[in-house]
């Protein structure tokens, strides 16, 4: 905004000429300073709009591809560590490193959309033709589908199955329990 | 300054001043201040009682994971995620309250009891999104109210306090700076074992509604005075 605005008003600063008085030149400076401050008032408050909306857009794609995507950790030094009144340039150099970081969190949601996209094709595969993929395993976080487990092609049967050809698309029984491995210790020791 | 109005006429919590840079700059940003007398027999201080542990291990249990991940996105924290880089702070490096309030109970595995004051602060924060801040109201030399610091200015009125660099925003009376904005509080102005009066006092930005700032001021009160 106020790099279309500073030429016209430095163009008008040439235009009183000598026709004016000490006293109106004074004026129209001050209505000048005036505008101009008005101006880049303005245009702090169009760019924290701007950066209000880049910081729910990144919020939005850290919230929802967790834990494929996280936050890029800024780093400290990057902005003041204590809260201040930002001026024009400080709040542009913010919006900017904001969009970068936007930038840079699409680009790796693009990359994992593809990711994904592959893996599905490498599962649809395993399922028609599981005997192509024997004991091939496919994590489900390539596929978004969550942190744990796997599909594997396995042998029906066991040793029966790898000996007869027998092969299937299995998945995995999925996340360990909280609660962890049962006691080793009968219930007699517990006593 | 900005007059000081009163919000409503049955709750004691007062609408603080801006100075007139900070009001132009921030217009969402408000501070509400109010006062509470601490009736309980514990100190603040010291451990707290039962029922405000129970309400603790409750909240715990009300926020899991899959919350801790999506905060960001709700109104009340993506309303501070969005000062705090207005204001200079990456809220990926410096948290916001709530959004460091969640990420100790996700390593902790739950909101772990301090004492009596830091619990019941954690308490109105947790529930609300909205940080209440308390100062030792016998330190507190009028209205509070939220200016840039200024040259040469010490963060609170001890001879030792610290020096603030200039321009740095801060939540003032009347004459001192007594804590930085969403930081630390003034050596000497935190409530201590033997303080009675509190001056509470939240920070409200633009997103966050009256509502939830009056509560969490409210919340605070009613955990002091035993209401």
């Amino acid at each position: 905004m106020t790099h279309y605005e500073q030429p016209v008003i430095d163009r008008d600063e040439q235009a009183p000429g000598p026709t004016l008085t000490r006293a109106e030149e004074l004026a129209v400076a001050g209505v000048r300073g005036e505008q101009r401050r008005a101006a880049e008032r303005a245009a702090r408050s169009s760019l924290r709009a701007q950066i209000a909306r880049l910081e729910r857009e990144h919020s939005a794609i850290v919230a929802e591809r967790f834990p494929h995507i996280r936050a890029p950790v800024g780093s400290p030094r990057a902005l003041a560590s204590a809260p201040s009144l930002l001026d024009l340039g400080e709040l542009e150099r913010s919006r900017d490193r904001l969009a970068a970081s936007l930038q840079e969190l699409r680009a790796r949601v693009e990359q994992r959309v593809e990711h994904e996209r592959r893996a599905r094709d490498q599962l649809e595969r395993m399922r028609l033709e599981p005997g192509r993929y024997k004991f091939v395993r496919l994590p489900v976080r390539d596929l978004g589908q969550g942190v744990c487990g796997f599909w594997e092609v396995r042998p029906r049967l066991g040793l029966i199955g790898m000996l007869a050809g027998w092969w299937q698309l299995k998945l995995s029984s999925g996340c360990p329990l909280a609660r962890g491995l049962r006691s080793t210790r009968g219930p007699g020791a517990q006593r | 300054m900005a007059e000081v109005k009163r919000l409503s006429d049955h709750e004691e919590s007062v609408a603080g001043w801006r100075a007139p840079e900070v009001e132009e700059e921030l217009p969402g940003l408000r501070l509400l201040a109010g006062q509470a007398l601490h009736k309980r027999a514990q100190q603040l201080t010291a451990g707290s009682p039962p029922e405000i542990r129970q309400r603790l291990s409750e909240l715990s249990n009300r926020v899991r994971g899959a919350r801790a991940v999506a905060i960001r996105r709700e109104p009340v924290p993506a309303a501070y995620r969005v000062f705090f880089r207005h204001i200079g702070l990456e809220p990926d490096t410096v948290r916001t309250p709530i959004e460091a309030a969640i990420l100790e109970r996700m390593l902790r595995g739950g909101f772990l009891t301090r004492c009596l004051l830091d619990d019941v602060l954690l308490l109105a924060l947790v529930d609300t999104g909205v940080p209440v801040w308390a100062l030792d109201a016998e330190t507190v030399d009028g209205q509070l109210g939220v200016r840039a610091s200024r040259q040469g200015e010490r963060l609170g009125r001890a001879a030792d306090a610290s020096l603030l660099p200039a321009g740095r925003l801060v939540v003032a009376d009347s004459s001192a700076a007594l804590a930085i904005l969403f930081g630390e509080l003034a050596p000497g102005h935190e409530p201590g074992a033997g303080t009675r009066r509190l001056a509470l006092f939240a920070v409200q930005v633009a997103g966050v509604p009256d509502l939830f700032v009056e509560e969490a001021l409210w919340i605070c009160r009613a955990a002091f005075e035993q209401l």
